[in-house]
């Protein structure tokens, strides 16, 4: 496709060129990701090429102290916390917005994105000065609130898009057979788009178990979370540990992302299917 | 779809053609779907409310809080309530009366029996570098009270100094511009006009600069890097493309925070970043590059790649190749065919990439706190670094509120010429 079926030399010096160009940037793109992998596995203490041995003994730091033991749990009420109201809320916000005729549809729609655009040490400053006035700073509950307004974009522009391949007549047909609205959701709306909500809920977590400009400002020492453990350890002392947690963070989220984007690939392309 | 469809009734000439009884009936029918409709409207709305409400409690009213702090400073008008009286009728030139000086003494001989001297000395310390050993010292000597209290204050300098009395004036007013002028490297001078703060106090100007400076070059980085993977990737069969889209994807889903640690990792003085650069002898010797600009833009570029390089690909896909094809069967030569052919059409792209990576390259706290040195700190750093360290909350309000006009006028711009659907999140 790149090259007509008769190539002048030149095309031909472009091309290869081209492909020259990106081979360095696709090596620059995946080389600082994978390097940590390796060396959280170093037996040594250092971070340098060639390793020492292979051993897993920074796994055994990072899953076996109860510092990182702690923060990985905080990480997981956090996340999950945030996941769930920020998915049901999501959710039922993209139901709403997916009705053409919602008054001020076109108003929401940025303000609900906003969060994603306020430089997050903006939303992390005020969240501070407002929850520690209302009782909220140094609770599980700030933090979670706090993430849910970074996290819920993600499920209202994933179930929203899940929602325009969905069929508005089949909620008609539901109630016109004598369903309420709630039973003709869960049994008729909800498993057409349920692809779309899983989606959205594992970009909310994903957002908020990688989440730490917040945290480092809502949280106490006893709230510490997996990435504010790693960003003090960065700040004070380059350990191995930190490689190994980076790779389970990355794996983590990794995983998740090409989960939710599967499935969101999937609810987007029902309709063509269906038809 | 059409049988169900309730919006035919509307329309007034099927009424007109049919006896005024059908007339009347289709008419009560409108009005009742108008009513029904309009439920369905408010059930809409419910169903948005509460995240709409989280929303506004979680993000807007702290929002909204911190930036009313930028203009709203009742510390000095709360600790002074005297003085604000004595000073009312003052006009800003030369000295007050003694009479204000017998207030501030009193005002001041309170805050130490209330316990906020140090309050207010930190507040004006803030405005007046230097104030807050000023007033300790002589709330000090006041409590002494072996002088009469306008002797003590008038035996230190600083209550006589020019600068000091419009400076408790101002204090005096709870809503102030003092913060947002400091945060341009502003005052109001004597005069009651608005000047440059002397050269050896301005320090946020530059930071801005090199806020934008930074987010400049890693945009202008990001393209190069990316212009080039988006084109091709859009232009190789489907399996290759969708293997490179994936080496695209990679990074762009593992955080920020875990990519700034592998930055740091390589960016080490016998990290692989030095072992490249000596094995390709550009660099005679190991080069210091965490904590270096360089080092920075480096860490930055890689993060914010994807977000400029997918806006691209995804305009990139839609042009199908005949067009070049066609311009070149036409006699373009390759360069005028894709100045005047492809370029103009995935400009709307570009400028969707490019601006999104500025933007969010602005608000950058994590990587410049870990590989950026003390003075390659970006905005967001200094806001931080207010709050944590010197405890000016007004500050940190002052600088976040500039901060927030610059992201949010470019957002507008993004939103009007480019529309918020290309903000994809997928």
């Amino acid at each position: 496709m790149l090259l007509s079926p008769y190539p002048t030399t030149g095309e031909r010096i472009r091309i290869t060129l081209l492909w020259l160009w990106c081979g360095m940037v696709i090596l620059f793109l995946l080389v600082p990701i994978l390097v940590p992998v390796p060396l959280s596995f170093n037996s040594g203490a250092f971070f340098i090429f060639p390793l020492e041995g292979i051993s897993t003994r920074w796994y055994a730091v990072v899953l076996g102290t109860q510092r990182w033991q702690s923060a990985i749990g905080n990480s997981l009420i956090v996340a999950f916390g945030t996941t769930l109201i920020a998915t049901t809320l999501g959710t039922l916000t993209a139901i709403a917005l997916s009705d053409e005729k919602l008054p001020g549809r076109r108003i929401v729609m940025p303000l609900l994105l906003s969060p994603l655009i306020v430089p997050v040490v903006i939303t992390a400053v005020g969240s501070y000065l407002f929850y520690a006035r209302v009782g909220l700073a140094s609770t599980y509950a700030g933090i979670i609130l706090a993430h849910t307004a970074l996290a819920s974009p993600f499920v209202v522009v994933t179930v929203g898009a899940s929602l325009t391949g969905f069929d508005r007549n089949l909620m008609r047909a539901a109630a016109i057979s004598g369903a309420k609205p709630i039973t003709s959701f869960f049994r008729v709306m909800l498993p057409l788009i349920l692809p779309g909500v899983l989606s959205g809920a594992a970009f909310a977590f994903v957002t908020s178990f990688d989440e730490v400009v917040v945290v480092q400002f809502l949280a106490s020492a006893n709230q510490r979370t997996m990435p504010l453990e790693m960003f003090i350890g960065l700040r004070e002392k380059l350990s191995p540990a930190i490689t190994a947690a980076a790779t389970l963070m990355m794996g983590l989220s990794i995983i998740l992302l090409v989960v939710a984007n599967l499935l969101a690939r999937r609810s987007r392309r029902r309709p063509s299917a269906s038809e | 779809m059409t049988a169900l469809e309730p919006t035919k009734l509307d329309r007034p000439r099927t009424a007109r053609d049919r006896s005024a009884a059908d007339a009347k009936a289709a008419k009560s029918v409108t009005a009742k779907l108008r009513r029904a409709e309009f439920g369905d409207r408010l059930r809409s709305l419910a169903l948005a409310a509460p995240l709409l409400v989280l929303l506004a409690l979680s993000f807007g009213i702290p929002i909204v809080l911190l930036l009313s702090r930028a203009v709203y400073d009742p510390t000095i008008a709360d600790a002074l309530p005297q003085t604000s009286q004595a000073l009312r009728g003052w006009n800003g030139a030369g000295l007050p009366g003694d009479a204000a000086f017998l207030a501030l003494a009193a005002d001041l001989r309170d805050n130490q029996a209330m316990g906020t001297a140090y309050e207010l000395a930190k507040s004006l310390n803030a405005r007046v570098p230097g104030a807050r050993s000023q007033v300790l010292k002589t709330v000090r000597q006041l409590e002494a009270a072996d002088r009469p209290p306008l002797e003590v204050m008038k035996a230190v300098p600083f209550w006589s100094a020019p600068g000091t009395w419009p400076v408790i004036e101002s204090g005096t007013h709870s809503v102030t511009s003092f913060y947002l002028l400091s945060a341009l490297d502003l005052h109001w001078n004597a005069d009651g006009g608005i000047e440059r703060v002397p050269p050896q106090q301005a320090i946020f100007l530059q930071v801005f600069m090199r806020t934008f400076f930074v987010a400049a070059a890693v945009t202008l980085a990001t393209l190069i890097l990316g212009f080039p993977l988006a084109y091709l990737i859009a232009s190789v069969p489907k399996g290759l493309a969708a293997i490179l889209i994936v080496a695209v994807l990679l990074p762009f889903w593992t955080s920020i925070l875990v990519r700034t640690a592998a930055w740091t990792v390589l960016l080490q003085k016998f990290g692989l970043v030095n072992d490249l650069l000596l094995w390709l002898g550009i660099a005679d010797d190991r080069l210091d590059l965490m904590y270096s600009r360089i080092g920075l833009i480096i860490a930055m570029t890689h993060i914010q790649l994807p977000f400029t390089l997918l806006p691209i690909y995804s305009v990139m896909r839609t042009i199908p190749p005949s067009q070049m094809k066609a311009a070149y069967s036409l006699g373009a030569k390759p360069f005028t065919a894709f100045r005047r052919v492809y370029l103009p059409q995935v400009f709307p792209g570009v400028m969707a990439g490019c601006l999104l990576t500025f933007i969010l390259c602005l608000g950058y706290y994590i990587t410049p706190a870990l590989i950026g040195g003390a003075s390659d700190q970006l905005i967001s750093n200094f806001i931080a670094n207010y709050v944590n360290v010197e405890l000016n909350w007004e500050m940190a309000a002052a600088l976040s509120f500039i901060l927030l006009v610059f992201t949010l006028a470019l957002f507008g711009i993004f939103a009007r010429i480019l529309g918020l659907d290309r903000l994809k999140l997928v």
